[in-house]
């Protein structure tokens, strides 16, 4: 009766322990807890990313697999006036977009951090435009800039600032102005936020110090909040900046590019040109041609607004 | 991390004798022209559209076309008529029920592979941990607006298109970077003690996990799991791009492509859509706004 259990026994302790030591491995414990995030990202977002730099090189179309043609699409493009009119577009909307987040942003970040009644009732508000779908915002917006029935065009002219209604969509002027506009107003209260939690960070001492030493409200701005925010600026910026520059919901939904592409953005021409036009080869080159410029965005931000040595209390 | 922290702290511990700041030295005229005004501003622009969506959708088609007899910012005779419509005479309710499913589905996948991945990450420090955090970020930054092609034709191949199942699998790819950075920072803020004190009374690193962890990072868990539910209720793009018939379409999309019919707008129904579409966001948000906001600007300090 002991030979069998004697012989028993060290094989399954043996096969606990290694067990055990498998759940003891940072390593191998590490991999499983890795694994079902790490297999939805690799399926869903590197495989994609890699087919679709592959896809750029080939001629597929919607329904016919494509061969591999070289750098076609992109000498096409090269030519083509509408994809550079689509990248000068999003270089103006996402330029100019996001200077006036930033500065309405930061506006309303410094009120918000002033003592107000209600205060966190204005908090909570101040983030509804973010928080609502912006195809829906959007959708509101098309029906405040529309062409007859518009309530701004109404309001001016009640007051007599105009004589008649402006045409918000249909002149290319007034519709990269409109859908600017649009996005401003979704965007400020993400920077409003986030800035003002930056904001409350500071400590109120630097500022009473810096009173006393005969600081304006101007050199407060300037030499105390400006510097000890400028790290949480940058994350913020660079956020908004990846976000403005793909957008896509917001010209879908108010112009689809229109008025003749003045508003096509690089992302509305892509699936323009790929999922309505069928040609998923040359949308897919689109595509790709955003990453250079995200990557700049991303270094620009990395190497131009990271804390300085002093910010984080180093010497100079 | 330490700043960050300590931050954190002061902000909770400030003492609310020190509230206001300087604020006493501002005289109230001045600070009716500096604060007070501009936030008025800031207010009215901010809020302007969602007013004009909610009296627009209960606005009669006669009132909403006639400026000359009738002041548009008013309604004189509320009608329902414009919800009603949508309610029972669109696929409506149909396109919130596709959304409210798609969405659950794939905020609980992309948090449980969060969970772990963000305990790995964070606290098993494997060799190359600091690597793949990295690389959770930067995953973060691909947009959707790159994506939709080939993922488009990866859809299509795995006879996913038009189904559910090709949004539930595809939201993840922005929604486990996302929560997997948010929960990370939640797991940094357990004290390591906790966790050798359980190692000593002989507990393994699962049941660390579930008894420890997860129970001291309910916060973090809501918060992730607001923010997935809303960006995956938000999403358009890949919605719009892998789902074709109309029954199975999100409200974003639906209301978009379906309710707009080629040159008669049904404005009333149009803003109805929106709004009814814009209130579980708004409502899930409205409760948890505080952590909300602090998870928000957690997650962007990290």
């Amino acid at each position: 009766m002991a030979v069998p259990s004697a012989a028993v026994q060290p094989r399954s302790s043996i096969l606990s322990r290694s067990l055990s030591a498998l759940s003891e491995s940072r390593n191998a414990l590490g991999f499983g807890f890795m694994l079902p995030a790490a297999a939805l990202l690799l399926v869903f977002l590197t495989y994609p990313l890699g087919l679709g730099v592959w896809l750029g090189f080939t001629d597929t179309r919607i329904g016919r697999p494509g061969i591999f043609i070289g750098i076609e699409n992109y000498q096409y493009l090269w030519d083509d006036a509408v994809f550079w009119l689509s990248v000068f577009n999003t270089l103006l909307y996402t330029i100019s977009a996001s200077i006036l987040k930033f500065v309405l942003g930061l506006w309303l970040a410094l009120i918000l951090n002033q003592n107000l009644p209600f205060k966190s009732f204005f908090r909570a508000i101040v983030l509804l435009p973010w928080v609502v779908p912006t195809v829906l915002s959007a959708i509101a917006f098309w029906w405040i800039y529309d062409s007859q029935f518009s309530i701004l065009s109404w309001a001016l002219m009640e007051m007599g600032l105009i004589d008649h209604r402006i045409n918000f969509l249909g002149d290319p002027e007034n519709a990269r102005a409109s859908v600017i506009a649009a996005n401003v107003w979704r965007g400020i209260p993400f920077v409003a936020i986030t800035l003002l939690a930056g904001l409350q960070t500071i400590p109120q001492s630097l500022y009473e110090a810096a009173t006393l030493d005969g600081a304006s409200r101007w050199q407060l701005f300037r030499y105390v909040t400006l510097p000890l925010l400028t790290p949480i600026i940058a994350i913020t910026m660079t956020f908004s900046v990846l976000f403005t520059f793909t957008d896509f919901q917001l010209i879908y939904v108010l112009t689809r590019g229109g008025p003749v592409n003045a508003t096509h953005l690089m992302a509305t021409l892509s699936f323009q040109r790929g999922i309505s036009g069928g040609q998923l080869g040359e949308g897919a080159a689109i595509a790709v041609a955003m990453i250079p410029f995200l990557l700049a965005a991303i270094l620009f931000s990395y190497f131009g607004l990271q804390r300085r040595k002093w910010q984080q209390g180093g010497g100079d | 991390m330490a700043e960050i922290k300590s931050a954190a702290t002061r902000k909770t511990k400030r003492p609310e004798l020190d509230e206001g700041g300087m604020g006493y030295l501002q005289s109230l005229p001045r600070r009716v022209v500096t604060v007070y005004l501009p936030l008025l501003v800031f207010v009215i622009v901010l809020l302007f559209p969602f007013y004009w969506m909610t009296i627009t959708a209960v606005k009669p088609n006669l009132e909403m076309t006639d400026y000359a007899n009738f002041n548009p910012f008013w309604v004189v005779h509320p009608t329902f008529e414009h919800i009603r419509y949508l309610l029972f005479d669109t696929s409506y309710p149909g396109w919130l029920l596709n959304t409210i499913i798609i969405s659950t589905a794939a905020t609980f996948l992309s948090l449980l592979a969060s969970v772990f991945a963000a305990y790995a990450i964070e606290r098993l420090r494997f060799s190359g941990a600091r690597q793949v955090g990295l690389a959770v970020f930067l995953a973060y930054l691909v947009p959707p607006s790159i994506l939709f092609i080939p993922l488009s034709v990866m859809v299509f191949n795995l006879g996913l298109y038009d189904t559910p199942f090709a949004l539930i699998l595809t939201y993840p790819t922005f929604l486990v970077p996302f929560c997997t950075w948010l929960l990370m920072g939640y797991f940094r803020s357990i004290p390591f003690e906790l966790e050798e004190c359980a190692l000593i009374d002989g507990a393994s690193r699962w049941q660390i996990l579930t008894k420890i962890v997860l129970p001291l990072s309910v916060p973090g868990l809501i918060s992730a799991g607001i923010f997935a539910f809303t960006l995956s209720w938000n999403e358009f793009i890949y919605a719009l791009t892998f789902i074709q018939s109309s029954e199975n379409k999100t409200v974003p999309v639906g209301v978009l492509t379906e309710l707009v019919r080629s040159d008669v707008y049904e404005w009333g129904a149009l803003m109805a859509g929106a709004l009814i579409g814009s209130l579980p966001v708004v409502v899930l948000y409205s409760f948890f706004v505080e952590h909300y906001v602090s998870s928000m600007t957690g997650a962007v300090k990290e």
